[in-house]
């Protein structure tokens, strides 16, 4: 332990957070103990329900009305936290440690402007007057890279995107100079480009300040690059705790290994090794089982795990691990890793396309203002997709990319028919698809399945799932009522659920069981297409694996055709057979899976394979960072969309002519100006891949 | 902004003009002969013929519409039926009493009000919450007459410069009516009150819970700063709308107040023109209402805008 003369910044002593509702405590923090050292940046896992945004709030001490600390000890810098009186705290808060928190756009107050909100606590901690404290606002704002801070500065919170809001949100939190940055999932709501300049940013500041940050967050991408240690929380407690290379290359403990195995590596693909994900779900904080809370979800648990709740052991100088098991874990006589049998190859492409698309377009026509009607301007419309041709065939998996407002979920509800497409083809099996979904015929509604993002939404709270299930059936396949009943157990047992859950209601289901109904209903008609958006990320890392392997076998015995569409680009090289990717409405670049991290690149793929925040801390990425924020869908930028932040931009040829669509060796398609034979020479792999772990 | 203004204003104007073809369609369909009225039962044929031409009451409605329409426009609103006099400086000068009672107890209701409400929501759940919360329903449940006159009862007759019948001659300074407004205005803020004071507990009750008052919180600002300057701003704008249109109906609506206290407002002379079948009196009052509750909706629209930067700047 260090000596008191300089003590770590932040230390928990078995801190235990209660919850008080209705009557009932529940425990949100059991007995967590960890320290984060001056200038380190401490990064916290956990999935939902594990206590973590409690963790963060309880080091804040704020944890509202009806959360408390019921036992331990909070001490920040040498200081007894809990000790402190309100007037105390409102003195540290902002001045010596500051929350960032989850949600940009609900953390600032809509109806004051962005500069005062900083202003207003530069006054108070600093005693600036409204001059210094304007000029300290608009420094904030400029050390965050706001590209005019003195527009921000006089902006309301709606006018800026996620983006600029959370690097308003950093600038608040850095302007008082913390010795302690608390970060609560800081880019959840983010895109991936955004998501990798914010991090970056805060990484730079923290350091230049030589303040400490503690990392709260779901995702192991976040924490394996830019942490130097990592605790695992799970059901409210401390599982794991390791310096962050130890932790992926050595876990301990079995939930820790099942995290990792359940998110894909950087280029690992499902016929290769396929993920491994964890059964069951987390327990309720007011049921919880009476041995390790892990034990029900354990591939590793024994007799001893079910009746003793372990300790937090210190294997090695450094570790802490909660797990009876770990010396066998440790000496590798056990491992919890699970091997599954690869996925099957997928057809190979041989005949026709299933489904074909050409030049489809979506547009939404924009209501003019009155003042608009006056001046006689021609009707807006936001250009969602332009110009989009793709081709599936049966059996493949084509995964389209792209970040918010890339039109990649307009794209799928024009295929479905929940949106009109403007203008171009769809054909399906050589039949075109109407626009219209009325105009489409049962047989065509069959053939055509979706499963949504949100499984909360997707199902009827009112029907139970075995009604779910016969719907399609009965409606669009005419089996008849008793047989449907049948059909739906089947279907349930098909997504690994039990068939007594036909009687259950949607609201007596987890999120990840609601999403196995979900699935089970869209091949209940056996179609020949599925189209997936975004199908798992609602869902925990833990459930995610489970659901996409589900998907993959499903897929195969049904020899349906997939359109899998996402923004988490691991996951689309792991399951897709082919890749598209797409920006502002438009394809950049179309091709095989494999081939994805190969380069040539289209620059925006480029950008948005250095992005992605990769779980594992041996992967070396470029830093390609875009600059500027994404163009307004009713203004599309001329010629390539992408050259208002392009970084191998070319000049006035990318800003007025249509790019041509040219073809790069291993099968890939580039929509870019510049010579496919230039990218070869000019990109270097923007992802190159460590030694692999264990 | 200038384009939300004008079209608020448009709305203003086709609010009034609707409503006023329904006073113009009321008049027509109420039974009975106006020139009956007017002359009475024993008039003769010839003279209840003229008196319809002098009238044009034989016209094809939509003309007599917009005949009256410019008229009330213009400002010449005809004579009373019943006492014969000009009804416009009548109306108006009620108008104006009625603005002095409602003014009264619009300054002291409304901040009030908010006051109580924001009091309950800071203490959500604790006894003060429980005082304000039942203290207001308990007056909500109570009809106006009956808190008037247990004001009445209990205040005016041991106070002895609060008087207990309000019965002032119309062109009574402010100064001078105030204490005959006292009770009246009392009563009315009882009213008012519990509606004002729950909305703003639930407004603020609701924005407590909103993130960015953690922002604000954990920036160390003092608790009132966060308060009044982050919640309340946001917490009114759902209480706004419910004040106007509490403002329209003291103008308008004091009915029963007025004539539990004898006060001579735009209530007062509603109940007379009702009971005398005074048309064109009637007519004059329910279009000054409906002005009056467009004017405080307007009113409302606006502060709401400007309130919240969502509607004011794009």
């Amino acid at each position: 332990m260090t000596p008191d003369s300089n003590p770590p910044i932040l230390e928990l002593r078995d801190l235990t957070v209660s919850y008080r509702t209705g009557g009932r405590g529940s425990d949100a923090l059991r007995g967590v103990s960890l320290a984060v050292e001056r200038g380190q940046t401490y990064g916290l896992v956990g999935e939902s329900g594990s206590g973590k945004s409690t963790l963060a709030l309880a080091v804040m001490r704020y944890l509202g009305g009806e959360g408390a600390v019921a036992r331990g000890e909070i001490r920040f810098d040498g200081r007894d936290l809990l000790a402190l009186s309100p007037a105390d705290l409102r003195r540290i808060w902002g001045r010596e440690m500051a929350l960032v928190p989850q949600d940009p756009f609900t953390a600032l107050n809509p109806a004051m402007r962005i500069g005062e909100q900083l202003a207003e606590g530069l006054r108070l901690r600093f005693g600036l007057n409204p001059a210094e404290a304007r000029a300290a606002a608009l420094d904030a704002l400029r050390s965050v890279r706001l590209p005019d801070a003195e527009r921000a500065a006089d902006s309301y919170p709606h006018q800026l995107s996620g983006g600029q809001q959370q690097r308003v949100l950093i600038a608040l939190a850095l302007s008082g100079r913390p010795k302690l940055l608390v970060l609560d999932e800081p880019t959840t709501a983010l895109d991936v480009t955004t998501e990798a300049a914010v991090l970056d940013l805060v990484r730079d500041l923290t350091r230049a300040a030589g303040a400490s940050a503690l990392y709260v967050t779901h995702n192991l991408g976040v924490v394996a690059g830019r942490t130097e240690r990592v605790a695992v929380l799970y059901a409210s407690e401390l599982v794991e705790d390791a310096p962050t290379a130890d932790l992926f290359r050595q876990p301990l403990h079995p939930y820790t290994r099942g995290l990792l195995d359940s998110v894909p590596r950087l280029g690992q693909r499902k016929d290769e090794r396929r993920l491994t994900g964890i059964d069951g779900s987390i327990p309720p904080p007011g049921d919880l089982p009476p041995g390790c809370v892990f034990e029900p979800r354990c591939p590793l648990a024994v007799d001893r795990c079910r009746a003793e709740r372990p300790a937090l052991d210190e294997p090695l100088p450094g570790r802490r691990v909660r797990c009876h098991r770990w010396p066998e874990i440790l000496s590798g006589e056990v491992s919890a890793r699970r091997e599954l049998p690869p996925a099957l190859p997928s057809a190979t492409e041989s005949g026709e396309p299933l489904l074909r698309l050409e030049d489809v377009t979506v547009r939404y026509p924009l209501r003019r203002t009155a003042a608009e009607t006056l001046r006689r301007e021609p009707k807006k419309a936001v250009r969602a997709v332009s110009g989009v041709s793709l081709s599936l065939k049966q059996g493949r998996t084509l995964g389209i990319v792209g970040e918010s407002g890339s039109g990649k979920t307009s794209l799928a509800r024009a295929i479905v028919g929940l949106v009109q497409r403007s203008d171009g083809d769809i054909h399906l099996m050589e039949v075109e698809l109407p626009p219209r979904l009325s105009q489409r015929g049962r047989a065509l509604l069959a053939q055509l399945q979706m499963v949504f993002q949100n499984p909360e939404e997707a199902l009827n709270p009112y029907l139970t799932v075995g009604e779910s299930l016969s719907r399609p059936l009965v409606n669009l396949l005419g089996v008849s009522r008793a047989e449907a009943r049948q059909r739906a157990g089947d279907l349930l047992e098909a997504v690994r659920l039990p068939r007594t859950y036909a009687a259950r209601l949607p609201a007596q289901l987890s999120g990840g069981e609601k999403q196995r109904v979900a699935i089970a209903r869209a091949f209940a008609a056996n179609p020949a297409l599925l189209l997936a958006d975004e199908p798992v990320s609602s869902l925990d890392v833990s459930v995610q694996a489970n659901i996409l392997n589900l998907l993959t076998d499903l897929q195969r015995e049904h020899a349906a055709a997939t359109l899998f569409i996402s923004h988490d680009i691991a996951v689309v090289a792991y399951l897709a057979d082919e890749v598209a990717v797409m920006y502002l409405g438009q394809l950049m670049e179309t091709g095989p899976a494999a081939a994805l991290f190969e380069p040539p690149y289209h620059p925006y793929t480029e950008a948005l394979l250095s992005a992605i925040p990769a779980p594992d801390p041996t992967v070396r990425q470029a830093a390609i960072r875009l600059a500027g924020e994404l163009p307004s869908a009713v203004d599309v930028p001329s010629g390539c969309p992408f050259h208002t932040r392009c970084p191998r931009a070319l000049g006035a040829v990318c800003e007025t002519q249509t790019p041509p669509w040219q073809t790069a060796p291993g099968g890939k398609r580039i929509f870019c100006h510049i010579p496919v034979e230039e990218l070869a020479a000019q990109q270097l792999p923007v992802v190159v891949f460590g030694g692999e772990g264990e | 902004m200038l384009i939300y203004l004008l079209r608020r204003l448009g709305f203003l104007g086709l609010t009034v003009v609707v409503t006023s073809l329904l006073v113009f369609l009321i008049a027509q369909v109420l039974p009975g002969d106006v020139c009956r009225v007017i002359l009475g039962r024993e008039a003769g044929e010839a003279r209840i013929a003229e008196c319809r031409a002098d009238l044009h009451l034989d016209d094809p409605a939509p003309v007599r519409y917009l005949r009256w329409l410019a008229d009330f426009a213009r400002g010449d609103w005809g004579e009373s039926y019943a006492t014969g006099f000009e009804i416009r400086p009548l109306v108006l000068d009620r108008l104006r009493m009625s603005l002095m009672l409602a003014g009264l107890t619009f300054v002291v209701a409304v901040p009030l009000a908010v006051a109580l409400g924001m009091l309950a929501a800071v203490n959500r759940g604790k006894w003060l919450d429980t005082v304000i919360s039942l203290g207001s329903l308990a007056v909500v449940g109570l009809p106006e007459f009956v808190t008037g006159i247990l004001l009445i009862e209990l205040v005016a007759f041991r106070v002895p410069w609060l008087p207990a019948s309000s019965s002032l001659p119309v062109g009574a300074p402010f100064r001078a009516a105030l204490p005959a407004l006292v009770l009246p205005a009392l009563t009315a803020t009882l009213v008012l009150l519990a509606y004002i004071a729950r909305l703003t507990r639930a407004g603020v009750v609701e924005e407590l819970k909103q993130n960015y008052v953690r922002t604000a919180e954990l920036k160390g600002l003092p608790r009132l700063t966060v308060l009044v300057k982050h919640v309340l701003r946001n917490a009114l704008l759902p209480t706004i709308t419910v004040v106007a249109i509490s403002a329209g109906w003291l103008v308008s609506g004091l009915v029963v107040i007025e004539n539990v206290f004898n006060y001579p407002g735009l209530g007062r002379l509603l109940v007379f023109a009702i009971d005398r079948r005074d048309l064109p009196a009637l007519q004059a009052i329910v279009m000054l209402t409906v002005v009056a509750f467009a004017l405080a909706n307007l009113a409302a629209d606006l502060l709401y805008a400007a309130l919240n930067p969502r509607i004011r700047v794009g």
